[in-house]
């Protein structure tokens, strides 16, 4: 089966460079069907991959060293891109996948530039499946064939990881459409409005699986790792939050390109960068050249490989937007004080947050090259991102009234009142009565400020509250979006603040008391899984009337020879009570279990607010040629 | 033209900032022998230390909450670090740890967290330097 799949990724290869040469021809229908050719062998090729693992087939060497027979099917199906060979066949897969669905759903009219994305598409493809199918073959068989598997990392044995790369790679592939796009649009010098109304749809189709992979990972993290937190501003977090910013920025900007046709040098950039930044992202986690807490399938080897194609992308890229960006034409005038100009302040801080966080993330390398040895942690991210971020969030009320071309400063002063004056009630508030810290108070008030201006602004785009629902999808995804932020600033700002954490060391039938909740522990039992043995504490918690049965565990995975541990979370309403089991201690003769236990307010806003943020991308994304263009 | 003027002052504003904060942010990394030569760092300033748990050192001094460890290297100093949470799953005495906090003016270490190897094959990788732990034929 496996050499089927084998051949599968040669013809995938093969038929991904007749594209590439196909399209850089100008030849449209002839690149578009060797790109889905190339999609379909390439599905093919995958399948048997998943095939083997669900059906334990050792004697491929990638099943033998990532999987287990007694593994739950889900796990064996996921861990088919749980490692860093079939993660890589799953990278080529959606470049392909974005390559056909590019052939299928292309809309511009121009039939030699739609050729010459898909050209540079195929090119993306031929490099990835060249790196897959001669640097790291998923393809290999082992002979003698071993009786049993080395099993998957446990910590990656979960649900929500099952489902965390696949999410993650389309939006990071999804750029690589994006990349094309601006490729074939500098190589004719034509980054208009028609151009911009394509790439606009293509960036929002990956950034909305970004954002949710970005979410999906996050919440692992806070449920898997035991630390309670949800971001720690560890660099394979940063390596997906970059692009994610280039992403947003990039949403921005095209906006304007194809309203009005400025812009369109920048964009083109960002479009460009996004990718880069994406495969920069994939360099650092499989390199191994940085600590993190979620690195895993590290190959320093491999890593010069794709350090090699992001140098090759983004010399060909950057340097076709060097020949070409001058030629650029430019759109309607503009004033400082407008749309555009906000857009483009919205632009500038997000690039250069991400720079500042690219800055943080890469200045332990830096330091070590000379010959030191730091480490860069939250309170540098507290110090620059956090700032930045706070000052555009508090400007997006009061800009996102102006039009285009030039503002009307009328209401400006009013806004600017409105906005100080929630402020300052908050300040007052937040040190008076809810002895939070003055910070805390301003980015709750700034979350506030969002919700407001971004409700208050579709109902002045809809003039009166009767309308709001006749507003077009693409303005409700707007909305959506920036009530995400909001609520996801508010998430954010009250749970890394107000988060309350204690440590106990507790004997069987002891209690101890957190954050008002009365925390007894029954009794400690040892209980088997499939592919695990644990410790399992039962725990009651008290507060008032309100009473919870919770089980925190610590689980031992023998094949893996290494333990994990498992969460007991739960939901108040405000949020999350959370425990985690840690080691066994003997205290003076007597059997002590430590307990981390965390009470973590509003965490449930962080990813809904997330969540909106995406579903506001996909409202975006779903009004397809309802927007007036002229061709 | 005024976007170029927004933007270089919005880049040069971010880079002072960033420069600032990574001067007062970078954490260095102690270990027993580093610690030696360079003195202690402003107590309170957040640091890491790393080396290995020296075998035996371990103990619980109050209701099992804390933990009070000596952290060793090639040299003939040590580090003795208090850390009040759950240890990592792998930790180990005479394996390799890196802790994250600061020392008081007694030269007493207090962690705020505590990392050891992520897997069997793991090492954190500041550790690497020093090479085989204590313990590397036990187990």
């Amino acid at each position: 089966m496996i050499e089927l799949g084998h051949l599968a990724a040669f013809l995938a290869l093969a038929a991904s460079l007749a594209q590439g040469v196909l399209g850089l021809m100008g030849v449209r229908a002839l690149a578009g069907r060797a790109a889905l050719v190339a999609l379909g062998v390439m599905t093919l090729s995958f399948l048997t991959l998943v095939v083997a693992f669900a059906r334990s087939d050792f004697s491929l060497a990638l099943v033998a060293n990532n999987s287990h027979t007694l593994k739950p099917m889900l796990y064996k199906v996921a861990g088919a891109w749980g490692n860093h060979e079939g993660s890589m066949a799953l990278w080529c897969l959606v470049t392909l996948g974005f390559g056909g669905a590019g052939a299928l759903w292309m809309r511009t009219g121009r039939d030699v530039f739609e050729a010459r994305t898909l050209g540079v598409q195929g090119w993306l493809a031929t490099g990835a499946l060249s790196y897959l199918l001669f640097a790291s073959s998923p393809y290999l068989r082992l002979d003698p064939a071993p009786l049993q598997g080395a099993g998957l990392n446990p910590i990656l044995q979960d649900p929500a990881l099952a489902f965390h790369p696949p999410m993650l790679y389309l939006g990071y592939v999804g750029f690589s459409f994006v990349f094309a796009l601006a490729a074939a649009g500098l190589m004719e010098a034509r980054i208009d409005r028609v151009w911009a109304r394509e790439a606009r749809r293509w960036a929002l189709a990956a950034f909305i699986p970004l954002t949710l992979g970005i979410a999906l990972g996050s919440y692992w993290a806070y449920y898997e790792l035991g630390w309670g937190g949800w971001w720690f501003w560890d660099p394979v977090e940063n390596a997906s939050l970059m692009p994610w910013l280039i992403g947003a920025a990039l949403l921005h900007s095209v906006a304007v390109t194809e309203k009005r046709g400025n812009f369109a040098a920048w964009t083109a950039l960002l479009a460009v960068l996004a990718f880069l930044f994406s495969v920069m992202g994939a360099f650092l986690v499989r390199s191994g050249v940085l600590t993190s807490v979620h690195a895993f399938a590290v190959d320093p080897k491999r890593g010069m490989v794709l350090l090699t194609g992001l140098v090759v992308y983004g010399t060909f890229a950057l340097g076709l937007f060097a020949l070409r960006a001058p030629k650029l034409e430019g759109g309607k005038p503009w004033q400082m004080l407008s749309r555009e100009g906000a857009l483009a302040v919205n632009n500038v801080v997000l690039v250069v947050a991400a720079l500042t966080v690219l800055l943080g993330t890469l200045f332990p390398l830096m330091a070590e090259a000379a010959g030191r040895t730091i480490s860069v942690g939250e309170p540098y991210f507290r110090l620059t991102f956090v700032p930045m971020l706070a000052a555009l969030l508090a400007i997006l009320p009061v800009v996102q009234v102006w039009s285009w071309g030039k503002a009307d400063l009328s209401m400006l002063w009013k806004w600017a009142a409105g906005g100080v004056a929630l402020v300052a009630v908050f300040m007052a508030l937040g040190v008076g009565l809810w002895d939070i810290p003055l910070g805390a108070a301003f980015g709750l008030a700034l979350g506030v400020w969002l919700l407001f201006g971004s409700v208050w602004e579709l109902r002045r785009r809809a003039v009166t509250w009767g309308r709001v629902f006749k507003m077009p999808l693409r303005v409700w995804g707007m909305t959506l979006a920036h009530i995400g932020l909001g609520v996801f600033v508010i998430g954010a700002v009250v749970e890394t603040t107000q988060r309350y954490e204690a440590t106990l060391a507790l004997p069987a039938g002891g209690s101890g008391t957190v954050a008002g909740w009365n925390i007894t522990l029954e009794d400690v039992r040892a209980i088997e899984g499939p592919n695990w043995y644990a410790d399992k504490a039962d725990i009651t918690a008290r507060r008032g009337s309100a009473k919870a049965e919770m089980a925190p565990t610590k689980r031992y995975y023998p094949a893996a020879r290494m333990p994990t541990t498992e969460t007991a979370i739960h939901k108040t309403g405000t949020g999350d009570l959370y425990v985690a089991l840690g080691d066994r201690r003997d205290v003076d003769g007597e059997t002590r279990w430590v307990f981390r236990v965390y009470f973590n307010p509003l965490i449930d806003l962080v990813y809904l607010g997330v969540l909106l943020m995406g579903l506001g991308a996909f409202f975006s994304l779903l009004p397809r040629g309802r927007i007036k263009t002229a061709v | 033209m005024w976007t170029f003027g927004v933007a270089a002052a919005l880049l040069l504003a971010a880079a002072a900032l960033a420069f600032f904060a990574l001067r007062q942010n970078a954490n260095l990394f102690y270990t027993p022998e580093v610690l030696a030569e360079k003195g202690l760092p402003t107590p309170g300033k957040d640091v890491k230390v790393g080396g290995w748990v020296e075998p035996g050192s371990l103990t619980y001094p109050g209701d099992g909450s804390e933990m009070v460890f000596t952290i060793i290297d090639n040299s003939p100093d040590t580090i003795t670090v208090s850390f009040t949470g759950i240890a990592p799953d792998l930790f180990r005495e005479g394996q390799g740890v890196v802790a994250i906090g600061s020392f008081d003016a007694s030269g007493k270490f207090t962690a705020r967290q505590v990392l050891a190897k992520h897997d069997e094959n793991y090492q954190p990788r500041e550790l690497r330097p020093l090479g085989a732990g204590p313990d590397q034929n036990a187990s």
